[in-house]
């Protein structure tokens, strides 16, 4: 144990002095890992598995009495199926689009809110309150008392205005979404950065400015290297979270007009849970495994890079 | 005349800041108000902000009308039991790896994390399947067993980064000193952890508390959490928006109040110790 820690080393040495005690805590560790490890391997396995093993079965829930081996045949399908190419590209828009409005409007809004201020404490709170929003609440609240065309909010103030109310979720589904779920993670950004800005040094802050650093240098050499680190984890976090996006979705929408705001999450459930595909559903849920497995390559890579 | 213009600054950074943060917490707010409001005045265009009659009654309707209180319980249910599983079954293995580190410590606690990457979509039909034949299906049980595989590696991961804080001179200190192996754990180690399990628990409770695929796909009338039961609000049979409001209310209070005194642990959770 601790072969390359000399600290644990000397610490093994010092208080189990002898063999015996040694492998008793040897193994009194390893015992204690095992639940978590065992428990993690069967999720991460026995799941994965059967959705293989179900992707190449032609098998109907409320026919099941006629399954039967078609290869590849539910890929090419789905792959091929209407909404796809649409769910894909609602995808890729719904991430990235979240990823910028909450990651440039945090990082914004946190440096606004590191300058000197009365009530920061306050203000803070309020910003990051809808962090702690269910997602189907956030979607419910958004979808009637907002964004109703006839008795939502945005549609007095239009009237107030003096312009025509929109009808959000049907003209504008995904953009709609994107803004429910961007207002649920902004605060998710702006909480981690204020907080990593706050750790700032600020003698060197100081320093920096005595020697003539202007705003725009001090920001660029101090804080955003300072600031790379929490940058990656939120992108990372969120990256995670947004290409499960699916709450919002089924309350407001159900994934429509059309495939107008379905993404490959609300597709595969679509295929599964209410046309009852299993081998559709499953051939859907092996692509966005590997899809995810194909981000999450490179964004560990990232991390890796700057976690070390 | 630069102390004024010092003062003028602030002044104005603090008011685009207030605007920023009232303009975010604006939809949470006008819940709030709304739910006080008769259902006449929710929908009436006149954005009457305090100047309604306020009233209790939605709150009385929610209750009446949908056993409210049957999914808050079950929301309570399965955000603590999983998060009490989920931190036995943690901190043991927080604490082997912390302090018996191996060299393939680093590679497991990768690992772990790594199962987040992981779809959950491309899970559902299985886990469905699986409920469906066991019974689990609409049961809290089956629901808490979820939680637990969903967050272990987040309650890992935190739970590490805190133990490895502990200073292990300390230990060497107090067996020096005579102290068995019971005292040890009881007078030192568990008041230095503790904090560390505190905010792992805290942070639990609140992703749970909110989580919506898994409660939304594998629960129905009986074991639904509130996360799940809301989306029942989504189709309107009349008016219903001050309704909806006390339910979305009475769901948010106890998580946003939980989020709001323990802001510090929950950035350091969320980063995996990375921001502090």
């Amino acid at each position: 144990m601790a072969v390359n820690n000399p600290a644990h080393e000397f610490h093994d040495k010092l208080i189990q002095p002898t063999l015996e005690l040694d492998r008793q805590t040897n193994w009194a560790s390893r015992l204690m890992l095992a639940p978590a490890v065992v428990l993690l391997l069967v999720w991460m396995i026995v799941p994965l598995a059967m959705t293989i093993y179900f992707s190449l079965l032609h098998y109907q829930l409320l026919d099941s009495d006629r399954t039967y081996f078609v290869g590849l045949d539910n890929y090419q399908f789905f792959v091929t199926s209407l909404g796809f190419l649409t769910a894909i590209a609602n995808t890729v828009i719904l991430v990235a689009s979240v990823l910028v409005l909450t990651i440039a409007g945090g990082l914004g809004f946190a440096l606004l809110l590191n300058q000197p201020i009365w009530g920061r404490g306050f203000v803070r709170i309020l910003a990051i309150a809808p962090f702690f929003v269910m997602p189907t609440v956030s979607a419910l609240i958004f979808k009637n008392m907002f964004m109703n065309p006839i008795s939502g909010i945005f549609a007095h103030l239009a009237i107030l205005i003096g312009i025509e109310p929109i009808d959000f979720l049907g003209l504008y589904p995904l953009q709609s979404i994107i803004l429910i779920v961007s207002w649920q993670w902004l605060p998710f950004a702006l909480l981690i950065l204020l907080t990593a800005l706050q750790s700032l040094d600020q003698e060197q802050m100081e320093a920096a400015t005595m020697d003539g650093a202007g705003a725009l240098t001090r920001f660029y050499y101090i804080v955003l290297p300072h600031l790379w680190r929490p940058l990656v984890v939120v992108l990372l976090t969120e990256t995670i979270y947004l290409l499960s996006v699916f709450a919002e979705i089924l309350v407001t929408t159900n994934g429509g007009p059309g495939h107008g705001s379905t993404n490959l999450t609300y597709l595969i459930y679509a295929r599964s849970l209410l046309q009852f595909d299993v081998g559709g559903g499953s051939a859907g849920g092996i692509i966005a495994v590997i899809l995810a497995n194909i981000v999450a390559f490179f964004l560990m890579r990232m991390v890796g890079k700057n976690l070390e | 005349m630069k102390i004024v213009m010092v003062y003028f600054k602030k002044g104005l950074v603090t008011v685009a800041a207030w605007g920023l943060g009232l303009l975010i917490f604006v939809p949470i707010l006008w819940t709030v108000l709304t739910s006080f409001k008769t259902e006449e005045e929710a929908v009436a265009p006149n954005l009457h902000i305090l100047n309604f009659s306020w009233t209790l009654e939605n709150y009385i309707e929610v209750q009446a009308r949908s056993d409210y209180f049957h999914h808050f319980w079950n929301s309570v249910v399965i955000s603590f039991g999983s998060t009490a599983i989920g931190l036995v079954i943690a901190v043991m293995a927080a604490w082997a790896m912390a302090f018996f580190p191996r060299r393939n410590t680093k590679d497991i606690l990768s690992w772990m994390l790594s199962t987040k990457m992981m779809p959950a979509v491309g899970a559902l039909i299985p886990i469905f399947l699986i409920f469906r034949d066991l019974n689990l299906l609409d049961s809290k049980m089956g629901l808490i067993i979820i939680m637990v595989l969903i967050n272990l590696p987040i309650m890992v991961w935190m739970l590490y980064s805190y133990f490895k804080e502990i200073p292990l001179a300390i230990l060497e200190a107090s067996r020096m000193d005579g102290a068995g192996l019971w005292s040890e754990v009881t007078l030192i180690l568990a008041p230095m952890a503790l904090p560390g399990l505190f905010s792992t628990g805290l942070l639990n409770l609140i992703l749970v508390w909110n989580e919506a695929f898994w409660t939304l796909n594998l629960t129905a009338a009986d074991a639904a959490p509130l996360s799940a039961f809301i989306a029942s609000y989504s189709s309107p049979e009349e008016l219903f928006y001050a309704k909806l409001s006390a339910a979305s209310t009475l769901a948010i209070a106890p998580i946003l109040i939980i989020g709001w005194f323990s802001q510090k642990q929950l950035v350091r959770g969320l980063t995996f110790g990375a921001v502090k």
